[in-house]
């Protein structure tokens, strides 16, 4: 007679461990092959497992209730020949891992003798494209139906899903760092600070997924980008007499009102390409240089604040500012913004002035390396030559990503916009 | 502009380039009065004489050593390999030879010769008239690999490798031969080696192909597009060495599924180059594993007209893979 042992077998392909749910036959009892032997529960199946051969149930090993890991030697049978050698191994299942146990059975441990390799999650996996999307558009991928196989949620189901108006609002954001964070319902950055005292008469406004987001990203960029600053003004008196110059004729030409931000978008390109280290984004262990200019402009709508993106912004003059300007600002209002407004951001412009500001210290919408902000224009005595002159006067403020721009490129920069808004004057072309 | 066929514009090619510039002869086997088993130089001797254009012995080696010779003293030579199939006694010379020459003289010589071989399955020629070679040139730095899938690439791409300094290897696939028209135009133009060309744009699903699948892609494509409503673009490789890799990213991100499409034998065939490269560098942007559609790994193209259409990726083979990798 030989002994033959019989171990847990693999009841699927992620599956690594069972637990015994019944003996079926106990020590003594004769059993064929193929009769069902025991038994077993995983967190996907139940099964009754064959006997691998026919004979005697010699011991039981593992005893009701417990659970042990694909392979593990579960009982030993008394079979027909010689004893178990070489040629003789027929485990149940594949266990190609856990040696088949020899013939002097040391009890193997009817406990739970090793600790089983964690069961693989179960759950919903999503691909890296899907989860990168969800990250730049700030949407939850599980909020997602999915139409791919099984139900998978595929990129489009991701990008549809964003443009939609299900999501319109979380997406309404700036589009910003595509870091390795997942979109948490209440990111932990946020948790992290110290905890609001409720008192009575006190209302609890529950977050807006956009103001969630924008939480999510400011903490973010504050937290992980060293954060540098400087301000310098600008003597815009020529811009002031040019857009009065042009304002009423252009409104009628060209159906958009003539701001100063078009002005401003043109100095900033034009210095982005001028200083092309202010138009790059911070990559952990090398800096992107981004060919594109793409120009976010930040607005402030009822939903909160978004970023839309004049893409390109390097190749349009500033009619096309206007026109591009108006149109993204307009469709943010309306909450109509795509996907596509806001991705590709490559820098942001500001136009604090339009809230009645004179100096702020704006956030960073990583992975940029830079934001501008146009602050009021006010009328200001300052001395011009020898004398006193009242002059329109504009301060322009930039925070600026100490770890890929310094200092002098940073002033360098704002000042190449300061000169290109100075030489302005009432004759200037508007382009 | 005419229309012609693909051995039309190979011919044709020739015929302009060798009237353009004395330096370009032709040799190999019967290529001279029979005009080449497949016709495809069938009256350049009549025209440029028995001197530029000349049958060889059925020697590859010495065929593709000659002109290695030929080449480094000043002329243009442009053997042919009868069957792609008979390319590897002649390996040697071209691996070891004309592909390092200049690296080992330090830049002072180049080998500026084109060999051309015509290769591919689905033409009842079996084992040692089917196969596809380029994985093994395009594994070697020094060579240049093109692999043409319309006559007006043919053009273009033969063209350029005849200028170029250094050795191309030039696949001709022969199925593409005289079943694949196209548009060629009458003046001489060059395509870039290395650079990539979007045959079909598209949305859901990103084909990569070069040679003759690609016509087999686009023709799965249309397919796609009629009667499931997939959108796929089909990129044409046209070198696979030089490789336009950002080509390949481009698409990648565009739609975040690819199939890659080769006649080749699966395993180490051009396919899996492609395939690391996009895990490399486009990984954020895949939405489902790549796939390799290819022939299959048996030791030869069957004879038997089932077992070779089995062996032959088809256009039902590609529509079948890309519509499960769009489904995905």
């Amino acid at each position: 007679m030989a002994v033959k042992t019989v171990q847990m077998p693999q009841l699927g392909e992620s599956v690594t461990e069972g637990t015994i749910g019944q003996w079926l036959k106990k020590p003594g009892d004769a059993i064929e092959e193929y009769e069902s032997l025991v038994e077993v529960t995983t967190d996907k199946v139940n099964a009754e497992v064959p006997s691998p051969a026919g004979g005697v149930v010699k011991r039981i090993l593992v005893q009701e209730g417990e659970t042990v890991p694909v392979g593990a030697a579960i009982a030993e049978l008394e079979v027909e020949g010689e004893d178990e050698g070489e040629d003789d191994q027929q485990p149940v299942a594949p266990a190609s891992d856990v040696p088949s146990s020899v013939a002097a059975p040391t009890p193997a441990a009817p406990t739970v003798a090793e600790p089983a390799p964690r069961p693989r999650r179960e759950g919903v996996r999503y691909s890296p494209a899907v989860r990168k999307l969800a990250e730049e558009v700030g949407i939850n991928p599980d909020d997602v139906t999915g139409t791919g196989a099984g139900g998978r949620v595929t990129r489009n189901d991701v990008r549809q899903y964003a443009e939609s108006g299900a999501a319109r609002s979380a997406a309404g954001a700036p589009s910003a760092a595509p870091a390795a964070a997942p979109p948490a319902p209440a990111p932990a950055a946020i948790l992290a600070g110290a905890p609001a005292r409720v008192e009575d008469a006190d209302t609890l406004v529950p977050l807006t997924s956009v103001r969630r987001v924008i939480a999510e990203r400011m903490v973010r960029s504050k937290q992980t980008v060293p954060h540098a600053w400087l301000m310098v003004e600008a003597d815009v008196t020529g811009l002031v007499a040019l857009r009065e110059r042009h304002k009423e004729a252009f409104r009628a030409r060209e159906g958009v009102a003539l701001t100063y931000l078009p002005f401003m978008l043109r100095a900033v390109a034009e210095a982005l390409r001028a200083v092309p280290v202010m138009n790059a984004q911070w990559n952990g262990d090398s800096i992107v240089m981004k060919k594109r200019v793409n120009v976010g402009i930040a607005a402030a709508t009822d939903r909160g604040l978004v970023v839309p993106v004049v893409k390109d912004a390097d190749q349009l003059n500033v009619v096309g500012l206007a026109h591009r300007a108006q149109e993204l600002t307009q469709r943010a209002r309306q909450g109509k913004l795509t996907v596509e407004d806001m991705s590709g951001g490559t820098f942001t412009v500001d136009n604090t002035g339009a809230v009645g500001t004179v100096l702020t210290y704006p956030i960073i919408n990583a992975p940029e390396v830079g934001i501008v902000t146009m602050e009021s224009i006010v009328k200001r005595p300052v001395v011009v030559g020898d004398a006193i002159a009242v002059r329109s006067m504009v301060n322009l403020c930039l925070s600026f990503d100490h770890r890929v721009v310094d200092g002098a490129e940073a002033a360098l920069f704002v000042n190449t916009v300061k000169k290109a808004l100075e030489a302005l004057d009432k004759e200037s072309p508007l382009s | 502009m005419a229309v012609m066929t693909y051995l039309e514009s190979v011919r044709e090619t020739l015929r302009q380039e060798m009237r353009r510039d004395p330096r370009i002869i032709i040799y190999g086997e019967d290529v001279g009065v029979r005009g080449g088993v497949f016709r495809v130089t069938e009256g350049l001797q009549a025209e440029f004489g028995e001197e530029r254009v000349m049958d060889s012995p059925l020697a590859e080696a010495a065929i593709v050593g000659t002109a290695i010779g030929a080449a480094i003293n000043g002329l243009r030579p442009i053997p042919e390999i009868q069957f792609a199939d008979f390319i590897f006694p002649a390996f040697n010379q071209i691996v070891e030879e004309a592909a390092r020459i200049r690296y080992r003289s330090n830049g002072d010589f180049g080998v500026p010769m084109v060999v051309r071989a015509p290769y591919g399955g689905g033409i009842h020629g079996a084992l040692y008239h089917s196969q596809s070679v380029e994985a093994f040139f395009a594994h070697v730095p020094g060579l240049k690999v093109v692999m043409p899938a319309t006559p007006y690439d043919v053009k273009g791409l033969l063209a350029s490798s005849i200028e170029d300094e250094d050795p191309v290897i030039f696949l001709e696939h022969k199925g593409a031969y005289r079943s694949i028209r196209g548009e060629v135009p009458d003046e001489r133009y060059l395509i870039p080696l290395g650079s990539a060309d979007v045959k079909r744009q598209g949305t859901d699903i990103s084909i990569i192909s070069w040679g003759m699948t690609v016509n087999f892609s686009l023709t799965a494509a249309q397919k796609l597009e009629q009667e499931d409503g997939v959108s796929a673009e089909v990129l044409d490789l046209r070198t696979v060495r030089p490789l336009d890799v950002d080509a390949i990213l481009a698409t990648t991100k565009k739609t975040g599924k690819v199939l890659i499409v080769y006649e080749d034998n699966l395993t180490g065939g051009f396919g899996g180059e492609v395939s690391a490269i996009i895990a490399e560098h486009a990984l954020f942007d895949l939405d489902a594993p790549i796939r390799r559609l290819a022939g299959p790994d048996v030791p030869a193209m069957p004879y038997a007209p089932t077992l070779e259409h089995a062996f032959m990726v088809t256009p039902d083979k590609i529509h079948d893979a890309a519509l499960n990798l769009a489904r995905f």
